[in-house]
């Protein structure tokens, strides 16, 4: 097989699966390891990723976004410009979320695995956005947000790490975040998940001026439930 | 992200939260660590000690155990006298040169003693480095040199050396195997093992050895071969193709370095070449003895 993007690591089936087995087994046994969960991602993706590539297709959105590739890292996204950008705002929000954890939109791991030039596009789509998705649903980095943004995920698009980490993450949520959790956050996440717009549909980056709350009106996203 | 939460509770970044913002005159950075400078060679030689653990074990894994027997075979053939002086190239971690001061001890246990201590280098952690040529030679300072071009790998040896009491009978040093730092004919037995296989010039690390050796000393090298037998090598080129880089991704997280290893062994020289290549470097008595079908092969000529 020839390589069909740069980072394009071509692997058969009996590769895959030791690929797929090792990294589900690593993700476990050694947390620190973060490219042994983007390895069994786009191991055990494959399914899911054609599924939400159906439905990027059928939306004029999504299409766009196939059609254009648009990629975010900090060259291709002006920080700058969303910092002068009014408080409130989807850029704005964004810019202030990265400050606050020290983040940068260029952390994410390449993809490798994945032996469709478009799938491996959707993937990366996916990794991407996941800071958006933390800021447009209002959740912090903290234990319960992530879980609450991979249920999101794990219902919007059906990728098998997103499930598993839905499933067992909260089981290291402390005694007061999973009374939250099972009361409020979790209904409500699972509500919003299956209402809203599929967020592989939308494309942020033509947002960036949109007040929040509009914003999140247009996706159909209900109120979060209130901070602790 | 699940695992940015997760890791970011780990002790690193406590560390970080714990200390102010500003870098006062004796603390330098570790990632995006504050941290006083006598500690950053300890964390970086951390890092290493455990990159060094994982391709140990990919080592393990890959050979199922058997590169300890094929070295341990190197060493009984090179038979460790007490009166030589003995350089190991390439060998950072040190799994040669432990092996051939342990053999020394077992056959020679009185000289263990007598044999002269290396000189202590200029502070605890720092190894020679060899500048330029314009340097002068320099001369071994004892009787087990161990070289390697890597100094993290230099750092991981000489800690494992440190914990296996051989600290003081062995000189590291920071080199290029195609430019030895040393003086014509110092050493009586030069030894490389699955380290010339990544060495851009092959023919100048063969004249490096061929210069720096005595008169009648002996050049060894133990490295990955050609599979003779046409059955065997398909099994071993599937083998290799299908498991080995996926495994070097789970274990060591470094799928191209284990792609390079399995195009490398093809790519070099069959044993009848490099052997070969060996006599054209003016060595006598060159021969090979296969390892393992071919997989490995124990290359030896002699300075005469």
């Amino acid at each position: 097989m020839d390589r069909l993007y740069g980072t394009h690591k071509p692997t058969g089936l009996v590769q895959k699966s030791i690929l797929a087995v090792g990294s589900g087994i690593m993700s476990i046994a050694d947390p620190s390891r973060d490219d042994m969960i983007s390895i069994f991602g786009e191991t055990t993706g494959g399914l899911a990723l054609k599924y939400m590539q159906e439905k990027m297709v059928i939306d004029p959105e999504g299409d766009r976004i196939l059609k254009e590739r648009p990629i975010i890292n900090s060259k291709t996204v002006d920080l700058e410009y969303l910092k002068t950008l009014p408080i409130g705002t989807l850029g704005k929000t964004y810019s202030n979320f990265l400050v606050k954890y020290n983040l940068t939109p260029d952390a994410r791991r390449p993809v490798s695995f994945i032996d469709d030039s478009e799938l491996a596009y959707i993937m990366r789509r996916y990794r991407e956005i996941h800071d958006l998705t933390h800021v447009t649903l209002g959740m912090p980095i903290n234990m319960l947000g992530e879980v609450t943004v991979k249920w999101f995920e794990g219902i919007q698009y059906g990728l098998p790490m997103c499930v598993l980490g839905a499933f067992f993450g909260p089981l290291r949520l402390g005694p007061k975040h999973t009374a939250k959790y099972l009361h409020l956050t979790l209904p409500w996440i699972v509500r919003t998940a299956r209402q809203s717009r599929s967020f592989m549909n939308v494309y942020f980056e033509k947002h960036w001026h949109k007040s929040l709350n509009e914003f999140r009106r247009e996706l159909n996203i209900l109120e979060p439930p209130p901070k602790i | 992200m699940f695992i940015r939460t997760l890791s970011s509770i780990n002790r690193f970044s406590l560390l970080s939260i714990l200390r102010t913002h500003s870098t006062t005159s004796n603390t330098t950075h570790f990632g995006f660590d504050e941290v006083p400078e006598n500690e950053k060679q300890t964390r970086v030689n951390e890092v290493f000690s455990s990159v060094a653990d994982s391709y140990d074990l990919m080592n393990d894994i890959m050979s199922f155990g058997i590169h300890r027997i094929w070295k341990d075979h190197f060493i009984r053939i090179v038979r460790p006298d007490p009166q030589w002086n003995y350089i190991d190239v390439a060998g950072g971690t040190g799994d040669i040169a432990f092996r051939y001061l342990k053999e020394l001890d077992r056959y020679y246990p009185s000289a263990a003693s007598s044999i002269p201590l290396s000189e202590s280098p200029i502070t605890p952690t720092h190894t020679y480095i060899a500048d330029s040529l314009e340097q002068t030679r320099i001369r071994p300072t004892s009787k087990c040199v161990v070289a390697d071009i890597n100094p993290n790998m230099l750092a991981v040896g000489k800690q494992r050396s440190i914990d296996n009491n051989l600290h003081n009978r062995i000189q590291w040093i920071e080199t290029n195997a195609e430019e030895l730092p040393f003086e014509d004919e110092q050493f009586d037995v030069y030894t490389i093992a699955f380290g010339i296989r990544n060495c851009t010039h092959i023919d100048r690390v063969v004249s490096e050895a061929y210069r720096v050796l005595k008169k009648g000393g002996r050049f060894l090298c133990l490295e990955f071969s050609q599979v003779n037998n046409t059955l065997l090598r398909y099994f071993y080129d599937q083998y290799s193709k299908t498991f080995i880089p996926p495994m070097g991704q789970i274990i060591a997280n470094d799928w191209k370095s284990y792609q390079y290893l399995i195009e490398s062994i093809r790519v070099f020289p069959k044993q009848k070449e490099f052997a070969e290549l060996i006599r054209s470097c003016n060595f006598r008595y060159v021969n090979y003895e296969n390892l393992s079908f071919g997989v490995s092969a124990i290359h030896s000529g002699y300075k005469l």
